[in-house]
C-alpha cells in the first residue's frame, strides 16, 4: 500500500494487467519507448518488451481497428487514444465495431478491449484538449463507460475494464492525474500524496463496474457528478453549508441507478454536474431516470449544471468550467424550489 | 507549358453510359504467361512492373502457361470449378428468393467467383479472412453448410445470427471468416490487427484482408496499409476491382493512379496485379503471398481485376449507369467457362460432364433451399425470438436491457 498519483495508478494497473496475462497488450500515439505524453505508460515497454508495448502511427481509426482484429484473435488490448478529442477517427470503429460484433456474430467473435482516453477540461487546454464526449459513447449499445476519478478507483476500475469481456471506453480526467480539484483554481492543488485516495492497494484487486459510490452522505439534496466534478460538488457543498449526498458514478454505462433511486427517493432532490456541454449531454439522462424513477418522490425539479453549448474556450476557462460557485447556486436553487 | 488561366474542374467519367457501345480497349490485358514470379523474398522494389500488368496462366485456348502455372492438380481444379458453379447457382437461387419476398435483400457474385473460391484454397485451417459482403467463396469453398447460409438469408429460427443481421452478413469462427459488417472498409485495419496478435504470440496462422474498388477510398484502407507496413503484420491485402462501386466507375476511387495495386508501393508493400477471372492465377498469387506471410516476410497486396456482371444488389439496377452489354464485352471473361475450358483442354472434363454437373449442383442447392425454407422465411414459418434481440450485446445483460426486455414484454 502506497500513495500514487492518478498516473502511477493507471500505469499501475497495466503493469498488473500485463503481469497476469499474455493476452493484455497496450499501445498507442508515443506510448512505447517514451512511455505516453502523460508518462501513464512508463517503464512497460522494457518491462515487457515490445511485442507487448509499442508505439503506434498517428492513427486512432488504426489503433481502435487493429485492436479489434487483436481482440477477435484472443488478445485483450489496452489502447490509448492521445486525447479524447481526437477519439474521432475512431468512432466508426468504436460505434459500428468493436460494440457490435459480439451482438451482430451472435458470441462468434467478441471484442474485449480497452480504450483510455485523456478527458475533461480546467487545464486550458483549449478546444481540442478539453472535450468530454462521455454522451457520444453512452449512446451507443454495446460500450461500457468508465469514468474514474481518484488513483484508488482509476486502477481498481482499469483493472476490470481490461478484464472485462466486452469493450470499454476508459475515461481518464487529465485534470485529476496529479491531484485532486475542486475547481478552485485560484489556490494551489493538493497532490494525491496528501488525499486519503491516493493510497493505492498494491497488487492485483478490481473495483465492479457498474457500482457507484457515495462519496458525501448527506439529506438534503442528492448530486450526481463523476471525474473532476465530483471534487468540485464536494467543494460546493461545503462552501454553500447545503447537506448535499454526492455521489460519484465511477461507470456511466452500465449506469448504477439502484443507488441513484435510492439516494434521490431519500434527499428529494437532484442536482446532476458534469463538464460536458448540456445540450444531449448525459445529463440529460440522469435527469430523465431520476424523473421516471423518482417523481413522486422528488420536491423540486432537478437542476443541471454543465459545460455550456460552446466549443471549449481557451481563455474563458474559467468561465466556462462549472466550478464551485456555478454548483453552489444549483444547490441552494433546488433548495429554494 | 499550360497557359495560367481559370482553373478548371476534373470529374472523372466512364468511358461509356448507357446506350453507348462497352469499349474496354484503353485496358492493356498482357499474354498469359507474360508476366514472371519472382522468389517470395523479393525486394518489393524489384517488382514495380507487377502492381501495373496482369499475372494470368490461362490463354485464349483455355492452357495454363507461364511461371504461375502447374500448382494444381486435377482434383483440386475440378473441386475449384464445382465451388464456383455452386456459388453461381446459389446465388441465382437466392436473387431469385428475394424477389419472391423469402428475404428482404441480397448480393450477387456474378463474375467474381474464382476469387474468393481460389482464394480460400490457398489458406490453411486456422487461417482468418476478414471479408466483405461479396466473397462467400470463402465459405463455399470450405464446405461450410449452404443451408446454414440460407437460414442466415432468411433470418429464420435456425439462423445461426439469432435474426440480428442482414442477409448474406455471415460469420463463421470456425471457418476462418470474419463477421462481416455493413460499413465498409472496416475490417482491413481489423485484419492488420488480427495478423498482429497473430505474430506477437508467435502463432503460424495469417489473415487476409479484403475490400473492394470502391471502398479503397475509405480511410481505413489508408490505416490498415501503414500498420501493415510499418510492423511487417503477415496479412494479404486483397482488393477486388470489379470496376464498379454501385453506380461509380472505378476511376473516381483510383484517381490518377494507374492501378489500385500501386497504391501497396507507396508502403513498401509488394504489390501484384492478377486476373480475378483466372482462377489459376488467383490461386497462384495467393498462395505467393501465403507463404511471403507465413514466412515473416510481411504483407502482399493484390489486386484482382475482375467485373461485377452482376447487379451491386437486389436493390440496384445497372442499366441506369451502365451499358447492358458492357459484361459481355469484359475482356477477361467469365471466371466458370475459363476453367470449364481449361478442364476439357486437359482432358478430364466435357460440355456433357459440365451440363450434368449444373443439373447435379441445382439440385443440391434446392434441396438445400427446402430444407433451409423448412425452418421458416423473413415473413413465414419459424422466426427467432424476441429474446434474441436483447441478449448477446455484453457478455452479462446489464440492468437497463433487463428492464427494456420486461418493457417488450418477454
Amino acid at each position: 500500500m502506497a500513495r500514487k498519483t492518478m498516473i502511477e495508478a493507471i500505469r499501475d494497473a497495466m503493469d498488473v494487467a500485463m503481469g497476469l496475462d499474455e493476452r493484455v497488450v497496450v499501445f498507442g500515439e508515443d506510448v512505447g519507448f517514451f512511455g505516453g505524453v502523460f508518462r501513464c505508460t512508463q517503464g512497460l515497454q522494457a518491462k515487457y518488451g515490445k511485442s507487448r508495448c509499442f508505439d503506434a502511427p498517428i492513427n486512432e481509426s488504426g489503433i481502435v481497428g487493429a485492436a479489434i482484429g487483436m481482440a477477435a484473435y484472443g488478445m485483450k488490448p489496452c489502447v490509448e487514444i492521445q486525447f479524447a478529442d481526437y477519439m474521432f477517427p475512431a468512432y466508426d470503429q468504436l460505434t459500428q465495431e468493436a460494440s457490435r460484433i459480439r451482438y451482430r456474430s451472435n458470441g462468434d467473435f467478441t471484442c474485449p478491449i480497452v480504450v483510455r482516453m485523456p478527458t475533461g477540461g480546467g487545464i486550458f487546454g483549449g478546444q481540442t484538449h478539453s472535450q468530454s464526449p462521455e454522451a457520444l459513447f453512452t449512446h451507443v449499445s454495446g460500450l461500457k463507460t468508465v469514468v474514474p476519478s481518484n488513483p484508488s478507483d482509476a486502477k481498481g476500475l482499469l483493472i476490470a475494464a481490461i478484464e472485462d469481456p466486452d469493450p470499454v471506453i476508459f475515461l481518464e480526467p487529465k485534470r485529476l492525474y496529479n491531484g485532486p480539484f475542486d475547481g478552485h483554481h485560484d489556490k494551489p492543488v493538493t497532490p494525491w500524496s496528501k488525499h486519503d485516495l491516493g493510497e493505492v492497494a498494491d497488487g492485483h484487486y478490481t473495483v465492479p463496474l457498474g457500482k457507484a459510490v457515495i462519496r458525501r452522505p448527506g439529506n438534503a439534496v442528492t448530486v450526481l457528478a463523476y471525474g473532476t466534478m465530483v471534487y468540485v460538488a464536494q467543494a460546493a457543498a461545503e462552501e454553500t453549508g447545503v447537506d448535499a449526498e454526492i455521489i460519484d458514478l465511477r461507470t456511466l454505462l452500465p449506469l448504477d441507478l439502484d443507488t441513484i433511486v435510492e439516494s434521490v427517493k431519500k434527499t428529494g432532490r437532484c442536482v446532476v454536474v458534469h463538464e460536458a456541454t448540456l445540450t444531449s449531454g448525459f445529463g440529460a439522462e440522469l435527469m430523465s431516470l431520476v424523473q421516471e424513477n423518482c417523481f413522486y418522490h422528488l420536491e423540486a425539479p432537478v437542476m443541471r449544471v454543465a459545460g455550456w453549448d460552446t466549443p471549449y474556450p481557451h481563455a474563458q476557462e474559467w468561465d466556462y468550467f462549472p466550478g464551485p460557485a456555478r454548483v453552489g447556486r444549483a444547490l441552494i436553487a433546488t433548495m429554494e424550489a | 507549358m499550360a497557359e495560367a488561366g481559370k482553373l478548371r474542374f476534373h470529374v472523372p467519367e466512364p468511358e461509356v453510359r448507357p446506350g453507348g457501345t462497352p469499349d474496354f480497349s484503353n485496358v492493356p490485358i498482357p499474354k498469359a504467361g507474360s508476366v514472371p514470379k519472382p522468389p517470395i523474398d523479393v525486394d518489393p522494389r524489384e517488382i514495380r512492373d507487377l502492381a501495373f500488368s496482369i499475372i494470368r496462366v490461362l490463354d485464349r485456348a483455355g492452357e495454363a502457361v507461364g511461371p504461375w502455372a502447374d500448382m494444381l492438380s486435377d482434383e483440386e481444379l475440378l473441386e475449384g470449378l464445382r465451388h464456383m458453379m455452386t456459388l453461381r447457382a446459389f446465388d441465382v437461387r437466392m436473387q431469385m428468393a428475394q424477389r419472391q419476398g423469402k428475404t428482404s435483400f441480397y448480393m450477387q457474385h456474378l463474375g467474381e467467383e474464382a476469387v474468393s473460391c481460389a482464394f480460400r484454397k490457398a489458406l490453411d485451417k486456422g487461417d482468418m479472412n476478414f471479408p466483405t459482403y461479396r466473397q462467400a467463396g470463402l465459405l463455399i469453398a470450405d464446405d461450410y453448410p449452404m443451408v446454414t447460409m440460407m437460414n442466415q438469408i432468411y433470418s429464420n429460427e435456425a439462423d445461426p445470427l439469432k435474426g440480428r443481421q442482414l442477409p448474406i452478413m455471415y460469420s463463421s469462427k470456425e471457418h476462418g471468416f470474419f463477421s462481416i459488417s455493413g460499413n465498409l472498409a472496416t475490417q482491413y485495419i481489423q485484419a492488420v490487427g488480427w495478423a498482429m496478435a497473430s505474430a506477437i504470440s508467435g502463432d503460424t496462422r495469417i489473415a487476409a484482408a479484403w475490400i473492394g474498388d470502391g471502398s479503397t477510398a475509405e480511410s481505413d484502407f489508408h490505416s490498415a496499409l501503414v500498420f501493415a507496413s510499418t510492423y511487417k503484420a503477415p496479412v494479404i491485402l486483397n482488393i477486388v476491382n470489379n470496376q464498379w462501386a454501385i453506380s461509380t466507375f472505378q476511376g473516381i476511387a483510383r484517381g490518377g493512379a494507374g492501378t489500385f495495386a500501386a497504391r501497396g508501393l507507396g508502403f513498401g508493400i509488394p504489390a501484384l496485379r492478377v486476373d480475378g477471372n483466372d482462377y489459376l492465377a488467383v490461386h497462384a498469387v495467393a498462395k505467393w503471398a501465403a507463404e511471403r506471410a507465413r514466412a515473416n516476410l510481411g504483407p502482399t497486396l493484390i489486386e484482382y481485376v475482375t467485373y461485377r456482371a452482376g447487379a451491386h444488389s437486389s436493390s440496384d439496377d445497372p442499366s441506369a449507369y451502365r451499358p447492358k452489354a458492357e459484361s459481355e464485352a469484359w475482356p477477361l471473361g467469365d471466371p466458370v467457362v475459363r476453367l470449364k475450358n481449361h478442364l476439357i483442354h486437359r482432358g478430364v472434363w466435357s460440355d456433357e460432364r459440365h451440363a450434368q454437373a449444373e443439373t447435379e449442383i441445382l439440385e443440391t442447392v434446392i434441396a438445400a433451399q427446402k430444407e433451409a425454407e423448412s425452418h421458416g422465411t423473413l415473413h413465414a414459418g419459424g422466426k427467432p425470438s424476441i429474446r434474441d434481440m436483447f441478449e448477446g450485446l455484453y457478455a452479462e445483460m446489464p440492468p437497463h436491457l433487463k428492464r427494456q426486455r420486461q418493457q417488450a414484454g418477454i
